[in-house]
C-alpha cells in the first residue's frame, strides 16, 4: 500500500534524514566531544525552544501565512512572568501589593502571548493586513513593550521553584524536552486527526475552495495566530526559567531559526503542504549544525553563513526534487 | 486610398486545428479578414472563437493549419513578433498594468528614450494624449490604470493597439463592460480605421452592434467555421439557426416527469455591479426548484449566471438582495457555512481554483465540507473517513489508485465526480451545478449526465448551469434564460428549441423586452 503520495513524503523525509545522519558522523570525526551524552543533552535543551516555536510557526505557514512576532513574544511574555514573579503588581490607589505563585505568574504569560497572537490575527483577518507586515509590527510593538516592563534591565533571581520548572528533569529527562516533545505530539495530532488540522491544510491549499466548502477561513487563520502566540510564550517560560532571568533581548532572531526550520523540513511557504515531523528534522538539523560548529570552533561570523547556505541547499533540494516528481 | 484595395484579403487562415489536452478547440476552422473591413466572428461560447482569434495573433504556436498574411504564409514565434507584423489582438482579459500610468501602459515596451537614453516622458505623455483624444476619453495621460473603470481600461488597451500602428486589429467583446456613450466613440473609430484601410475582426455576442458595423460575418461552431458571407446576405435569424443545431451522440435523452414538491424558489435576487452604480450583475431574477426537477439554466458569458448561483450561496451579502425559500420557508444564508446547513449545495464552475484543494487526497477531499460525519469522540477517524470515500468512489465511478491519491493526480472528469461526492456527502436536498461538465470528456460527461438523473431520481432538487444547448436541452425538466443578469425567458422541456433559447440568451437582440431601471428588491 505505499502509493504514489506516500512513497514521495517518505522520501522527501528521507531527504532531510539522510542530511541530518551525515551531519552527526561528520561532525563526530571532525568536533572532538560531539558525540558525547552531555552534548546530546545541550542540543536537545537547545532546540526545545526552538521546536516550540517552529511547531506553531509550521500552523502558521500550513496556512500561507507566517509570523515574525515569535521571539518578540517570547521576550515580553517571559519578561511578565518574571516581573509577576519578583516584583507582584502595585494597586497604588488601594495601596495593595499582589503577589503571584508560579502557576498563576505562568498562566499569566502564557494568556498574554496567546493575546498577542490572537491580535496578529485580527490584523490579518480583519483587516487584511498582509501576515508579513501584520507580525513584523507586532516584533517591534512586542520588543518595545518588553523594554518598557523590564526598563531595560535584566529581572533575575526567580526563586527555585520558578527555575526547576525549565531547567529540572523528570526522569533524567530534562523538563524542557518534556515540555516541547509534548507540544510537537499534540501538534501531530492536532493536524492529523481533528477538524481543525484538516483545515488548517484547507485553507492553505486553495482558501476559496475552503470558503465554498463552508469553512470559517477567518477563524481558522486567527486559531493559527494564537496558537503560534501562545507556544512562543511557552519558549518565554523556558528560555527564562533556564537563566533565571528575563532580559529584555531575550530571544532576539528566533523567528528566523524557527522559520529555517520550518523550510528545512519540507514546509511550502505558500501553505498546504508540510508537516510537524519535518518541521522536528529540521529544526534538529540546525540544532545539531549549531552545536557542531561552536564545538568546532569555527567563527561565530562563518557560522552565520553556512546556516544561511544550508538553508538554501535545502530549499534547492527540495524544489528539484518535486519538479522531477 | 483606392477603394478596390479595400476588398483585398490580408489576413486568412486555412485548416486551423488546435488541441487542449486531447480536447479539440478548433477543427479545420478558417476565416479571411479583409483590409478595410470589419469581419465579425459569432459562435456560442466554447465555439473556439477567441482560440482562433489567438492563433491568429501568435499566441499559440502549435497548431495544424497554414496562416497567410498578405499572400505570404506565416507562422508568428510569439504575440510580439504578430505585432511588428501589423496583428494586434485586444484580449477580453485585460492586459495593463494597474500601478502603472496610461502613458506608460500604451508604450510599455516601446517606450521613447531620449539622448541620455532615459524615458522621455513628455513625448510619451503627448502621444498618449493624443491618442485617448481619438478615443474621445478626457484622461490625464498620468493618471494610474487602476484608478480607471473597466470599460476606460478597456479603452486604454484599444489606445495601446492604435499606438502599435496596427494594420489588422482583433477585438475580442470590447463592448462587455463599456458604456453606450463609449461604444458610439469605439464605433466611430472603427470606422475611421476602416476607411483607412485598417482590417477589424470584432468578436461579440451582440446581434444589434454586428449588424451595425460588421461588413462580413463568419459564424462558429464546435471549432469549426460553419458560415461566412457578406453582412448584406445574413439576417439575424439565419446567424441564430448556424450557431445552433450541433448534433450530439450519444446523449441522454431526458422524459418529461411529474413535478414534485417545491424544494427551492428564489424571488427577486439581485447584485449591483461593483464598479458600475446603477448597474447590474443580477437583476430581479425569479425561479423554482421541486422534488427530482433538474432545472436547467442558460446563458451566454457574461449573463450572470454563475454570480445568480454566488448570491444564493451566501457569498455576497453585504451587497446582494432578493428572498430565498426553501420548502416553503423563508431562509437567510449569510455565509456558506449556513447555506450548507440549509440544505444547498454548489459545484462551482472553476475546479481547480474554487472546487478543490489539490493536494489533498481523495478521501479528505470528499469528506472536506462534512467532516462531523467522520468523526469519533472529537478526533478524525480514517476508518470512517475512508469508509466514506470508498461509499462514493463506488457509486460515482471515480478512477483513482488509493483513497491516499492526491486529487490534482485525477484525470479532469474523475476530479469533477470528486467534488460532487464531496457535496453529496452533505446530503444536500439542492445541488447547483455550474457548468458540471466544461473540460471532460465525453465518456465522464455521459457519466455526469446519467448521475445528474440518478440523484433527481432519488428526489433532489438540481439546477444545472450550462452554456452548451444541446446538453441542457438533454438534461433539464425545464430550461430559464439569462441574459445580461435578467431572466428572459422559460421553457418546458417540450417547448424549447435551440433556437429559441439562443434568441432569449443573446443580449440586446431579438426577443429581449428590456426593462431598465425597474426597481430591484431592497435588500430587508
Amino acid at each position: 500500500m505505499l502509493d504514489q503520495k506516500n512513497y514521495r513524503m517518505l522520501l522527501a523525509k528521507a531527504h532531510s534524514l539522510i542530511a541530518l545522519l551525515l551531519m552527526v558522523v561528520a561532525f563526530s570525526l571532525l568536533a572532538d566531544g560531539f558525540l558525547s551524552p552531555d552534548n546530546f543533552w545541550t542540543v536537545m535543551r537547545q532546540i526545545s525552544v526552538n521546536l516550540c516555536l517552529s511547531v506553531g510557526m509550521t500552523l502558521v505557514i500550513l496556512t500561507g501565512g507566517i509570523d515574525l512576532s515569535v521571539g518578540s513574544i517570547l521576550a515580553l511574555s517571559g519578561a511578565i512572568m518574571a516581573g509577576l514573579l519578583r516584583r507582584g503588581t502595585e494597586l497604588e490607589v488601594l495601596n495593595l501589593h499582589i503577589g503571584y505563585g508560579v502557576p498563576a505568574a505562568v498562566a499569566i504569560g502564557l494568556f498574554v502571548g496567546a493575546s498577542l497572537g490572537w491580535f496578529n490575527g485580527l490584523m490579518v483577518t480583519r483587516f487584511r493586513v498582509p501576515p508579513f507586515i501584520a507580525t513584523l509590527a507586532m516584533l517591534t510593538i512586542a520588543r518595545g513593550l518588553t523594554k518598557l516592563y523590564t526598563g531595560g534591565e535584566a529581572i533575575t533571581g526567580l526563586g527555585e521553584v520558578f527555575v526547576r520548572t525549565g531547567s529540572g528533569r523528570w526522569l533524567g529527562i530534562p523538563n524542557q524536552f518534556w515540555i516541547a516533545a509534548g507540544i510537537t505530539l499534540a501538534a501531530v495530532v492536532l493536524l492529523r486527526k481533528t477538524r481543525l488540522g484538516r483545515y488548517v491544510y484547507a485553507v492553505g491549499g486553495n482558501e476559496e475552495a475552503a470558503k465554498l466548502s463552508g469553512l470559517n477561513v477567518a477563524r481558522v487563520k486567527r486559531t493559527v495566530y494564537v496558537i503560534s502566540g501562545m507556544l512562543a510564550a511557552v519558549g518565554g517560560l523556558i528560555v527564562t526559567s533556564r537563566l533565571n532571568s528575563a532580559t529584555p533581548i531575550a530571544g532576539e532572531g528566533l523567528e528566523l531559526d524557527s522559520i529555517a526550520a520550518v523550510v528545512i523540513g519540507g514546509t511550502s511557504l505558500s501553505g498546504g503542504r508540510g508537516s510537524v515531523l519535518g518541521t522536528v528534522l529540521g529544526a534538529l538539523i540546525i540544532g545539531v549544525l549549531n552545536s557542531g560548529l561552536v564545538i568546532m570552533g569555527v567563527d561565530p561570523f562563518w557560522q552565520q553563513v553556512i546556516k544561511g547556505f544550508v538553508i538554501l541547499l535545502a530549499v534547492v533540494a527540495d524544489k528539484l526534487h518535486s519538479r522531477e516528481a | 486610398m483606392v477603394m478596390s484595395k479595400h476588398s483585398e484579403i490580408v489576413l486568412a487562415a486555412e485548416g486551423i486545428t488546435k488541441c487542449f489536452g486531447g480536447v479539440k478547440a478548433l477543427d479545420g476552422a478558417h476565416i479571411k479578414v479583409h483590409a478595410g473591413q470589419v469581419t465579425a466572428v459569432m459562435g456560442e461560447n466554447g465555439a473556439g472563437k477567441s482560440t482562433l482569434m489567438k492563433v491568429l495573433a501568435g499566441v499559440y504556436q502549435d497548431y495544424e493549419g497554414r496562416i497567410f498574411l498578405n499572400g505570404r504564409e506565416t507562422a508568428f514565434a510569439d504575440p510580439r513578433q504578430a505585432q511588428e507584423r501589423g496583428v494586434t489582438i485586444i484580449h477580453q482579459e485585460l492586459n495593463l498594468i494597474p500601478n502603472l500610468n496610461i502613458a506608460e501602459n500604451i508604450f510599455l515596451g516601446r517606450e521613447f528614450l531620449d539622448v541620455l537614453g532615459l524615458i522621455d516622458c513628455r513625448k510619451m505623455r503627448a502621444k498618449a494624449a493624443a491618442l485617448l483624444e481619438r478615443l474621445d476619453l478626457r484622461l490625464d495621460p498620468r493618471t494610474n490604470v487602476s484608478k480607471l473603470r473597466v470599460g476606460q481600461q478597456q479603452l486604454v488597451e484599444i489606445a495601446r493597439a492604435l499606438a502599435l500602428d496596427a494594420r489588422i486589429i482583433i477585438m475580442d467583446e470590447p463592448t462587455s463592460a463599456i458604456s453606450r456613450h463609449e461604444v458610439d466613440v469605439l464605433f466611430g473609430l472603427i470606422g475611421a480605421l476602416t476607411r483607412e484601410g485598417v482590417a477589424i475582426v470584432y468578436i461579440s455576442h451582440k446581434m444589434d452592434e454586428v449588424f451595425r458595423i460588421a461588413d462580413r460575418i463568419t459564424v462558429m461552431r464546435d471549432g469549426r467555421t460553419v458560415g461566412s458571407a457578406p453582412r448584406a446576405d445574413m439576417a439575424p435569424e439565419h446567424v441564430v439557426r448556424m450557431m445552433v443545431g450541433r448534433e450530439i451522440k450519444d446523449f441522454f435523452v431526458e422524459t418529461e416527469t411529474t413535478r414534485g414538491s417545491e424544494v427551492l424558489r428564489v424571488e427577486k435576487m439581485c447584485l449591483p455591479h461593483p464598479d458600475r452604480p446603477g448597474d447590474f450583475l443580477v437583476k430581479d431574477v425569479d425561479f423554482l426548484v421541486a422534488r427530482g426537477e433538474v432545472l436547467g439554466l442558460f446563458g451566454l458569458m457574461g449573463a450572470g449566471r454563475s454570480e445568480l448561483f454566488e448570491v444564493i450561496f451566501g457569498l455576497h451579502t453585504k451587497v446582494s438582495s432578493g428572498r430565498v425559500f426553501l420548502e416553503g420557508r423563508e431562509i437567510r444564508i449569510f455565509s456558506c457555512s449556513e447555506a450548507i446547513a440549509a440544505g444547498l449545495a454548489l459545484v462551482p464552475e472553476d475546479r481547480k481554483r474554487q472546487g478543490l484543494v489539490m493536494d489533498m487526497s481523495v478521501s479528505a477531499s470528499v469528506s472536506l465540507a462534512s467532516l462531523g460525519q467522520v468523526e469519533r469522540f472529537g478526533f478524525l477517524s480514517n476508518s470512517l473517513e475512508h469508509a466514506l470515500a470508498r461509499d462514493y468512489v463506488h457509486r460515482l465511478n471515480i478512477r483513482t489508485a488509493s483513497y491516499r491519491q492526491p486529487v490534482k493526480h485525477l484525470s479532469g472528469g474523475n476530479q469533477q465526480k470528486v467534488v460532487i461526492a464531496k457535496w453529496l456527502a452533505t446530503k444536500p436536498k439542492v445541488l447547483l451545478l455550474d457548468e458540471p461538465t466544461r473540460g471532460i470528456d465525453v465518456n465522464a460527461k455521459n457519466q455526469i449526465y446519467r448521475l445528474i438523473h440518478e440523484l433527481a431520481g432519488a428526489g433532489l432538487a438540481i439546477v444545472m448551469i450550462s452554456s452548451e444547448l444541446p446538453e441542457i436541452m438533454a438534461i433539464a425538466h425545464r430550461i430559464i434564460v439569462l441574459s445580461e443578469g435578467r431572466k428572459t425567458a422559460e421553457f418546458s422541456h417540450s417547448q424549447a428549441s435551440e433556437e429559441s433559447i439562443l434568441k432569449a440568451a443573446l443580449p440586446g437582440s431579438l426577443s429581449n423586452s428590456r426593462q431598465e431601471n425597474a426597481p430591484c428588491g431592497v435588500k430587508s
